[in-house]
């Protein structure tokens, strides 16, 4: 059974110490794409929090009745790329129908994240962690919320750089990227967290 | 691994890719979300810039109104009237007949024309210069400040700076006011495509200093006024304007105008 601390140990450690984006470097593409401003970036963090936290429960759940049962583990990312993709589809259909105002929100993000590489990393990293279920989605979502912070961040940060004078060689996605490279840096502070 | 092996994997991944197929294609009946046929077609009938001229979000914002019978069937400015005949059959109303529009820059201060009290350097919009002294480097309040936001957020590429001073370009302006909005002088307006005459000035200081400013702005002093036969240019706020449903484009006052601030368009 896992006990309350050891969740807690993962909150922090996949939200801030290894964080997705910054120290494993995944999810880069919504990463640096969706990060111009500050509302679609949380709009993004939403969606991207949303789905996580249920594809590794869902993810958890094949990888135990169905991957170990047939002792088919090698197959892990091929199956989780089909179920995840199925996921997202299938949330997206729900939402239009059950709840409209939500899927207005999340509705642009959605189809963006259905094959998103943090999305299938959380999945294998639950998976090669041994994590439980319910061990798995606390991680999704950890990873999910570490994710969010970062690209608010950096969509704060572009907004401000927008209106600068950068250099022209700078100027667009290498400023991004640099910058992106200095949050990983900052980052690399929440080491001593634990 | 052995044949077995190869078997178990094919048929259990089959078998979760069929599962997986077939929930989502249950799924797709039972969740069903009914769209508009009128919607899809005005839908597909917009220009599909996204850019926000009508007031909706995007253009399936606006497909979703018309089809609601919320918006007019006119009520998208790019595409004017020919989309809005499409969207007029398709809605099986009549269309209102729409005036094609443009934009016009009411300046015509170039750094040729305009003084400036000193050179600036720094971020470059427009926006920004209500935080700098005296309003922007120009020697005039109220005139174009030369740094192009309304070309940055112009969808079609359609309004640019020449020589100090917004320039539209008539025929690729779609009249979706977004340098409208955008205009910290509030120097853009829409008229008339047909419009023939227009005052290129927004000046609202007294004579003299518009005169120590510019060299084409308007002064306030009235000579197109007394000279105009249908009345169609009164003076307020020490500049002309013209009425455009009055005008009737003799021209008499861009001849007579002593500082050229009435264009013939």
């Amino acid at each position: 059974m896992d006990n309350i601390k050891d969740l807690l140990v993962i909150l922090i450690s996949s939200s801030l110490v290894s964080n997705v984006v910054l120290s494993q470097f995944l999810g880069l593409c919504p990463f640096l794409g969706v990060s111009k401003k500050v509302k679609t970036a949380g709009g993004m963090g939403v969606a991207v929090i949303f789905v996580i936290t249920l594809a590794s429960g869902v993810a958890g759940v094949i990888n135990k009745y169905v991957l170990q049962r047939f002792h088919i583990q090698y197959l892990d990312t091929i199956v989780f790329i089909l179920v995840i993709a199925a996921l997202v589809q299938f949330v997206e259909m729900f939402l239009k129908k059950a709840m409209p105002s939500l899927y207005e929100a999340l509705g642009v993000y959605l189809p963006l994240i259905t094959t998103n590489c943090a999305v299938l990393g959380v999945a294998i990293n639950n998976e090669q962690a041994e994590y439980g279920i319910l061990t798995g989605m606390v991680n999704g979502f950890a990873t999910a919320v570490g994710f969010t912070i970062a690209i608010v961040i950096l969509a704060g940060i572009r907004e401000k750089i927008a209106y600068n004078d950068i250099p022209e060689s700078f100027r667009g996605m290498p400023i991004v990227l640099l910058t992106a490279g200095l949050m990983a840096i900052a980052f690399v502070g929440f080491s001593g967290l634990l | 691994m052995s044949v077995t092996g190869i078997i178990t994997a094919t048929v259990v991944v089959g078998a979760v890719g069929i599962f997986v197929g077939l929930f989502l294609g249950i799924a797709g009946i039972r969740f069903k979300v009914k769209v508009d046929e009128k919607e899809e077609a005005v839908l597909a009938a917009l220009p599909g810039n996204n850019c926000g001229g009508c007031g909706f979000a995007g253009c399936s914002g606006l497909a979703s109104a018309i089809a609601k019978g919320e918006a007019p069937v006119n009520a998208c400015p790019v595409g004017g009237e020919p989309v809005g005949k499409k969207i007029a059959e398709i809605m099986g109303v009549e269309a209102e007949s729409s005036v094609k529009k443009v934009a016009f820059v009411a300046c015509q201060g170039d750094c040729d024309k305009a003084k400036k009290d000193y050179d600036y350097y720094g971020i470059e919009d427009c926006r920004m210069m209500s935080f700098v002294p005296g309003g922007g480097p120009k020697s005039c309040n109220s005139g174009c400040l030369g740094f192009g936001t309304c070309t940055k957020v112009c969808p079609f590429d359609a309004i640019h700076v020449v020589n100090g001073v917004a320039v539209v370009d008539r025929d690729a302006c779609k009249a979706c006011g977004k340098c409208i909005e955008v205009c910290p002088k509030k120097l853009i307006s829409l008229v008339p495509y047909d419009a023939k005459l227009a005052v290129a000035c927004s000046s609202a200081d007294k004579g003299p200093v518009t005169m120590k400013a510019c060299e084409v702005g308007c002064i306030g002093c009235g000579i197109c006024v007394k000279n105009c036969p249908a009345q169609a240019v009164t003076v307020a706020d020490f500049h002309a304007s013209i009425d455009q449903e009055k005008c009737t484009g003799c021209g008499i006052c861009a001849d007579k105008c002593p500082k050229k601030a009435i264009v013939k368009l």
